[in-house]
């Protein structure tokens, strides 16, 4: 299966979900409001955000004459479309080296998985890692992600449980200056984006990236769960306040659930997904293609 | 006002030209209605669970009487609010005891829900109610699941019992004969975190319960769930029949639309809520404030339940009638204080009343301190002083003051304030709406 096949093939579930859900729509035959109305649930159904959704209604009715609208496939192609420039309204970032990359992110969202599979990216790419095992909280995190270090065969710098996660960001950064290592990457501990003082933490272990490795290009990105509902755009509005987000990995595409918030996320944020994750083994990760989201999730 | 949330405001704009009391019609339902599908669905409701919910309520909203202390905004929030909490049951934080112990429970859930994390709060739990408890690990997929359960049972003073990767099926079986050999009452059971589509893995599952025939089989569900939670829970139903549902992550500031959906298409109760990463956060489930959580209502809710509570339809008729009558005493005065106080007494409330909002209420003016103060004054009037306070001269003032242990100055204030008060009840009558008064 090719790299887009497997973001298709996890959408798929998405797919026939929506299409089908519009079919029924147009099978009833009847415009005006009550239409728009069943346009928007169908669009929400997808986890797009209502304000979103809204938007997408909105250029819809502008765009289409009433006559036109009995066509389903030039809503569907208005629809891709508007999905799809929303999608590329945020500029991916071109990873350049040498590089630090920092996953943020509420609890149980996948970032540990995410930073094996990462890794296993970057030594494709002929690039060497360093993992840094920053979730000094979380019990047996540290353990979890030297496993998947094994895994990508990449180092890894650890402290014990409970201390410093700053340290251990300043400690893979010294090493990975003395090694002249391409690309370190930071698992962090999960936190609810609400808890002021998790979030200072996270500011400090920023600090420590800017300030001691300025050479670097940092990137930071938050990981977000497709499980996930309009707390999705909360999620992503405090942790880019916190610590200015670069993108977002989106994770578990390989459930039933469709992600939509990252519509809202590209368009109302600007904030670009980079990767996305369906799957937890090794090669489970893909960059992110607006043409085959959009071409899935409707 | 930060106690308006965005429904209520939206409510408000809709009702605005409704000037009058009486019964609740189907076009103004229908427009109220839409407001309240959309703040179901950025709660995160499922599209159909929100589509039914709204159905079931406008049925029974049209032509229901407004209540003489509530606007129309606060009605409709007040059916909506308790559809919502009949349809999420009841308070049911007991998990079931096996008649031959140990009794077993059963975690299972998507991957990252936060069951490893709930068995340790369990089981602190269940210590706390005098239980020996044992943890066993069925994770065997995830790196390090067994190494995080122990830690956490380490810290939950419990023993974690573990047999590698072998299969979760012995292990789990092998668990349970480990407890009972060595007398402990509840085995807690993690498993490993998979999706709902994953058949092998949900067959696995089915293999653990038909093996040690569980007496909890829960499920743990991120309350930050999307729409796809109908999904998740209905296919872990239909496959465990689990026994009751657990919401983890609430701390956040996720609406949690989603218990309604897990509860609408699997019927089965929500027992705990996890409110924070330490094991102590575990908490009982309230249908009551997941509802207003859900509708974003925070405390306006509360203080609509507060209001019926404090003022009976009775009590408002009979103030309603003496304000017309300007017979208004400073007896009925110090009724209103009462009330106020049972409401937890605020200028918010007074702003929240319908009529009320409109008028520039000084929050000094209601002060707890201040009130109490004022109460002590009224209560230190004899009763013809109460009914005429006009005859209160000085030295009637300088015993009030006395025996309230104010001054003089104090029973002025209060005298002014209580005429003011006269004043203002006046501009409501000639068939203007009633204030809500207490």
């Amino acid at each position: 299966m090719g790299v887009f096949g497997k973001i298709i093939g996890a959408l798929k579930k998405t797919k026939d979900n929506i299409s089908s859900k519009l079919s029924a729509l147009f099978a009833k035959n009847k415009l005006g409001d009550d239409f728009y109305d069943e346009l928007e649930e169908i669009l929400i159904s997808a986890d797009i955000s209502v304000t979103t959704a809204e938007d997408i209604i909105d250029q819809i009715r502008a765009e289409a004459k009433a006559e036109k609208l009995k066509d389903k496939e030039f809503v569907i192609d208005l629809l891709k479309d508007v999905i799809e420039d929303t999608l590329c309204e945020a500029e991916t970032p071109e990873i350049q080296y040498p590089a630090v990359i920092m996953l943020v992110g509420v609890n149980g969202v996948g970032k540990t998985t995410t930073i094996g599979k990462l890794a296993n990216y970057f030594v494709r790419e002929k690039k060497s890692v360093t993992v840094a095992a920053a979730d000094t909280f979380r019990a047996a995190a540290a353990d979890q992600l030297s496993v998947w270090a094994d895994r990508a065969k990449v180092r890894i710098v650890k402290h014990e449980e409970g201390s410093d996660p700053s340290a251990v960001v300043f400690d893979a950064i010294s090493s990975a200056k003395a090694k002249k290592t391409d690309v370190v990457i930071v698992d962090t501990a999960g936190r609810l984006h609400v808890k002021a003082n998790l979030m200072e933490e996270l500011k400090k272990m920023n600090r420590v990236v800017e300030r001691d490795y300025p050479e670097a290009h940092f990137y930071k990105f938050l990981v977000l769960d497709a499980t996930t509902g309009q707390n999705a755009m909360s999620q992503a509005r405090i942790f880019d306040e916190a610590v200015e987000l670069d993108g977002i990995v989106l994770t578990k595409l390989d459930g039933t659930a469709k992600g939509g918030f990252v519509v809202s996320l590209c368009g109302e944020l600007k904030i670009p997904v980079v990767f996305v994750g369906t799957g937890e083994k090794l090669d489970d990760l893909q960059l992110f293609d607006a043409e085959e989201f959009t071409e899935g999730i409707i | 006002m930060a106690l308006f949330s965005s429904l209520s405001e939206r409510l408000n704009h809709i009702f605005s030209k409704l000037t009058k009391h009486g019964k609740l019609t189907e076009l103004e339902i229908k427009g109220a209605m839409r407001e309240v599908r959309i703040a179901l669905l950025e709660a995160d409701v499922n599209i159909f669970v929100a589509k039914k919910f709204i159905a079931d309520v406008s049925e029974k909203a049209v032509g229901q009487e407004i209540l003489k202390s509530l606007n129309p905004t606060q009605q409709v929030i007040k059916i909506v609010n308790e559809e919502l909490c009949a349809l999420m049951g009841s308070t049911n934080a007991k998990l079931e005891v096996a008649d031959r112990p140990p009794t077993v429970i059963m975690m299972c859930g998507l991957q990252g829900a936060g069951k490893t994390t709930l068995c340790g709060k369990l089981a602190v739990l269940l210590k706390k109610q005098g239980k020996k408890p044992l943890l066993v690990a069925g994770d065997i997929y995830r790196p390090a699941a067994i190494n995080q359960l122990q830690v956490v049972g380490g810290k939950a003073g419990a023993e974690v019992f573990e047999k590698g990767t072998q299969n979760p099926v012995k292990t789990a079986k092998q668990g349970i004969e480990y407890a009972r050999s060595m007398g402990y009452d509840t085995v807690i059971i993690d498993t490993a975190g998979r999706l709902h589509i994953d058949d092998a893995l949900m067959q696995e599952l089915e293999n653990i319960k038909n093996e040690v025939h569980p007496n909890e089989i829960l499920l743990t569900v991120d309350s930050m769930t999307g729409q796809d939670a109908v999904n998740v829970a209905e296919t872990f139903n239909k496959r465990l029949d689990v026994t009751g549902v657990i919401l983890t992550k609430l701390d956040g500031d996720t609406r949690g639309g989603a218990c309604l959906s897990i509860k609408a298409v699997t019927g089965k109760p929500i027992k705990f809520i996890g409110v924070g990463e330490k094991l102590t956060d575990l908490e009982p489930f309230y249908p009551d404030r997941m509802a207003s959580r859900i509708l974003g209502m925070g405390d306006v809710l509360s203080l609509i339940e507060k209001a019926q509570e404090a003022v009976s339809e009775e009590q408002a008729k009979k103030l309603e009638k003496k304000m017309r009558d300007a017979s208004f005493t400073l007896e009925d005065y110090l009724d209103q204080f009462e009330s106020l106080k049972k409401m937890g007494g605020a200028a918010q409330v007074l702003g929240m009343m319908p009529g009320m909002s409109k008028l520039k209420i000084k929050e000094s003016d209601f002060d707890e301190k201040r009130m109490e103060r004022m109460k002590a004054i009224i209560l230190s009037m004899t009763r013809k002083e109460r009914e005429k306070p006009e005859i209160i001269n000085s030295s009637r003032k300088k015993r009030i003051a006395a025996g309230s242990g104010t001054n003089v100055q104090d029973i002025n204030q209060l005298l002014k304030q209580f005429d003011q008060t006269k004043q203002m009840m006046k501009q409501f009558k000639n068939g203007k709406r009633l204030p809500f008064m207490r």
